[in-house]
């Protein structure tokens, strides 16, 4: 079986969950004995030059697992892209390639949306010369990708939902977007959701029927050792994180309002606020104007093994997204040895059951279970010791699994 | 001769509110009032109300019929304040003189293992309880979720009573039928009843399982299985939480006909009879001794604490509730005793089970909250509110008895 993949990011190269749960699920696919072409867009202001990028690339190969070839394409794309962050990259690197070569030529579509097309066109060369059996492709920018790639080759299309516009935007899609997935659902031959709660809003927002869309919940690799809990503060106070994109659908500013009520309560306690994002400068100054500066931590985004530190050094990881497709996040935090608060609009409180759970909105809630873990210790060794239990169920291989049993069910209907 | 003794366990818990750590000092009201009454109402309904005009009928039209309850001071409580028709149709059982009484804790506690003081205290608690609303005195204790050991039988024995009941574990009993009248090792004069597991739960838990090789489970039936007995044992001891009828085994899956017809069953036999524990006790000589040191329980496949003592949160909570007793009994003041026996309810601590939580069995069923880890929040976040109302009557609290404040 051969499977080509349309992707956005691949580790090291990466800024979110996306990243980490396409190298878990090709790993998965490859210990199933399928061999994947990964295809992901490459951007030359990420690194110094492109063929430094390669370098990078191929040193780090032991990242990529066997079986999965990574291919890149040219673009300027990069994960979590909007159209203004795209368009501030070009502008940048438009003049660069003019004072390159004097000429004017278009290396980069002009705004986010025609780098898409661009995309979807250079994958339709890659369609062209690559065999296959399937093509996969996650979330909306690899979809025109994908649907090129199906035209080509004929064969069947898989599209994988790891986030929808609903969930980036807060119920306010970008109409473009919107259509673009509606338009990947529709032309695929099957959908892969998330979770239970992603494959909901596909079939509420975009009219796809139920039986088109199966789901498969993604998976955390119990691969590293813990990391020692030390703290960091000498006052022994107790730490609350927050890590993921600080913008409007991983709910920061619910997470500042919590902080807020439990220091009212507590007052040894350090809330630390760990990435980067559009509301980044607004959470700083809402930490300022609810009087809790002194307790809010910004670490800026963090990577590698920063990122296992701040988990391990924390009481409680605290996820509080407005909407979460399905939010790998917890699942780390419990690998590295801390016990998790999530919010219920999320798909990973479908596979996670030792966790505390609120409703987003629910400040008080919210600061009443952060309050409880710190205040008493059997709550706090109860949930990890459980949720270390149910994490060490989940596996990256048993994913693929059932990713290979919707390719294999696909490919016999496609046959027929 | 085999005689059928059932025995059937009633009890509700006072539900905690999902009390939050901001109401502490502010609000004292821990209990879901709306929730215990709308369970009340609903159960009444289902099965309190009904179950008891199919006994009282059966009681009526078949004279050898007997039947035994154990009522928890919480459930006898809540029946007095929110459905008075419920005590009145368990008097009319009583009145039949063929239904028996047995005693337990009245907060249908795990006290015996954490104060004997406590434990007796709310023993006699029940006892009055009982003489107050029927004018009946228990001479049969059963614990809490028949949590047994040679200790509590001695307990039993002291109180005057002259027999208990427990669980037939199979590991304890070894080649040893259930079907007999046992002595507990420690014991002069109390008589040991067992539960025969397998045809309790025939009813209690297979009757509506449709992948049961036995479904349906019919009264012909049943009543064959206690023939066999013949010759092999002196008693069936059918014990089973009461809400089996009506509420575990909805009306549909046929559980009222089945008891409507069973009795008649059995007495088709001509060595068969129904027998109260009293009588039971009274007709058996004891076949041996039974030694059983380490505590067992009707609870879960595994028969032991482990459905309310199982985890930490199990253990810090109800080690912090029994550390304040003193101090909460040193207070004179009846609302904050009450509040903390209420708060020693059993169920509390089963609700903050998380054996099976991830399997989402059966004890999701019976949780009112969505979690253990909420139920665990809310008895802590309440207990924590007792202990400052504590501190405020008394002045002063031994520092000990405070630590789970959290300064």
């Amino acid at each position: 079986m051969k499977v080509l993949m349309f992707g956005w990011e691949f580790p090291p190269f990466k800024s979110g969950g996306l990243g980490t749960a396409c190298h878990g699920l090709t790993s998965g696919l490859s210990n199933n004995d399928v061999k994947v072409t990964f295809v992901m867009p490459f951007c030359p202001e990420n690194s110094d030059s492109g063929i430094k990028n390669v370098k990078v690339m191929s040193s780090d190969m032991k990242y990529i697992p066997k079986n999965v070839d990574i291919k890149k394409i040219n673009s300027l794309m990069q994960s979590y892209d909007t159209s203004s962050s795209y368009e501030e990259r070009y502008r940048k690197c438009d003049v660069e390639v003019k004072k390159g070569d004097g000429k004017e030529f278009m290396l980069y579509g002009r705004n986010l949306f025609s780098e898409v097309h661009r995309y979807a066109e250079n994958a339709r060369d890659i369609a062209r010369y690559e065999n296959c059996d399937i093509i996969h492709a996650h979330d909306w920018m690899t979809y025109k990708a994908g649907i090129a790639a199906k035209e080509v080759s004929g064969k069947p299309l898989v599209v994988h939902i790891h986030a929808t516009e609903f969930d980036r935007t807060g119920g306010n899609p970008n109409q473009y977007v919107y259509d673009i997935e509606r338009e990947g659902f529709h032309k695929a031959d099957k959908v892969i959701a998330v979770s239970n709660y992603t494959k909901g809003m596909v079939v509420k927002h975009y009219g796809i029927p139920e039986n088109k869309v199966s789901v498969v919940h993604n998976a955390c690799q119990m691969d590293r050792a813990w990391h020692s809990h030390r703290k960091p503060f000498d006052d022994g106070s107790k730490i609350v994180l927050f890590l993921g994109r600080i913008t409007l659908q991983k709910g920061p500013e619910y997470f500042l309002h919590a902080a807020k009520r439990v220091l009212e309560q507590m007052k040894d306690v350090k809330f630390i606020m760990a990435g980067s994002g559009d509301m980044m400068n607004r959470m700083i100054d809402l930490s300022t104007h609810l009087g809790i500066s002194r307790n809010v931590l910004f670490s800026g985004f963090l990577s590698g093994s920063d990122i296992d530190r701040a988990y391990s050094m924390a009481d409680l990881y605290v996820m509080p997204s407005v909407s979460e497709p399905f939010g790998i996040t917890p699942l780390e935090a419990i690998k590295n040895g801390t016990p998790t608060l999530i919010s219920k609009q999320s798909g990973v409180s479908e596979v996670i059951t030792n966790a505390l759970k609120v409703d987003f909105w629910d400040i008080d809630d919210m600061a009443n279970k952060i309050l409880a873990t710190l205040k008493y210790s059997s709550l706090h060794s109860t949930l990890l010791e459980n949720s270390t239990r149910e994490l060490g169920k989940l596996s990256w291989d048993k994913a693929a699994f059932n990713c290979l049993n919707i390719y294999r069910d696909i490919i016999r209907e496609h046959l027929n | 001769m085999v005689s059928v003794c059932f025995y059937f366990q009633v009890h509700q818990p006072y539900r905690l509110r999902k009390y939050s750590i901001f109401e502490i000092n502010e609000n004292h009201d821990y209990f879901d009032k709306v929730k215990n009454e709308e369970v009340f109402h609903k159960v009444a309904k289902k099965c309190y109300l009904p179950t008891n005009q199919l006994l009282l009928d059966q009681l009526n039209h078949v004279p050898e019929f007997k039947i035994s309850y154990s009522l928890s001071g919480v459930f006898l409580d809540q029946a007095k304040k929110f459905d008075p028709s419920v005590i009145d149709s368990f008097r009319k059982l009583v009145d039949t003189g063929r239904t028996e009484i047995l005693d337990e804790t009245y907060y249908h506690s795990l006290s015996f293992l954490y104060s004997k003081k406590e434990f007796i205290e709310q023993v006699k608690m029940h006892r009055e309880l009982v003489w107050d609303l029927f004018a009946y005195k228990p001479k049969v204790f059963r614990n809490t979720e028949l949590i047994y050991s040679n200790e509590v039988a001695y307990y039993a024995e002291k109180m005057g009573y002259k027999g208990i009941l427990a669980e037939g574990v199979d590991h304890v009993l070894g080649w040893r039928s259930p079907n007999f009248v046992y002595r507990p090792r420690t014991a002069e004069s109390i008589a040991l009843l067992l539960k025969n597991y397998k045809l309790s739960d025939d009813i209690a838990f297979r009757f509506s399982n449709k992948n049961w090789t036995e479904w349906p489970l019919t009264a012909d039936k049943f009543a064959h299985w206690v023939n066999n007995v013949n010759g092999s044992g002196n008693t069936v001891n059918l014990f089973m939480d009461y809400e089996t009828f009506g509420e575990h085994q909805w009306e549909d899956t046929g559980i009222f006909d089945f008891m409507r017809a069973m009795p008649r069953k059995i007495l088709e036999h001509p060595d068969n009879d129904f027998k109260t524990p009293s009588e039971v006790i009274d007709c058996y000589e004891p076949m041996d001794t039974l030694d059983i040191h380490n505590i067992i329980s009707w609870a879960d496949l595994e028969r032991d604490l482990s459905a309310w003592l199982g985890n930490k949160m199990q253990h810090e909570s109800i080690h912090e509730l029994y550390a304040i007793e003193e101090a909460v009994k040193k207070t004179n003041d009846k609302n904050i005793i009450e509040d903390w026996r209420k708060l020693t309810t059993s169920d509390h601590f089963y609700y903050m089970c998380t054996k099976y939580f991830s399997d989402g069995d059966v004890h999701k069923y019976f949780n009112p909250y969505d979690s253990p880890y909420d139920a665990f929040i809310a008895f802590m976040n309440a207990m924590t509110d007792l202990v400052q109302r504590v501190k405020k009557v008394s002045g002063k609290l031994d520092p000990k008895e405070v630590k789970i404040l959290g300064k």
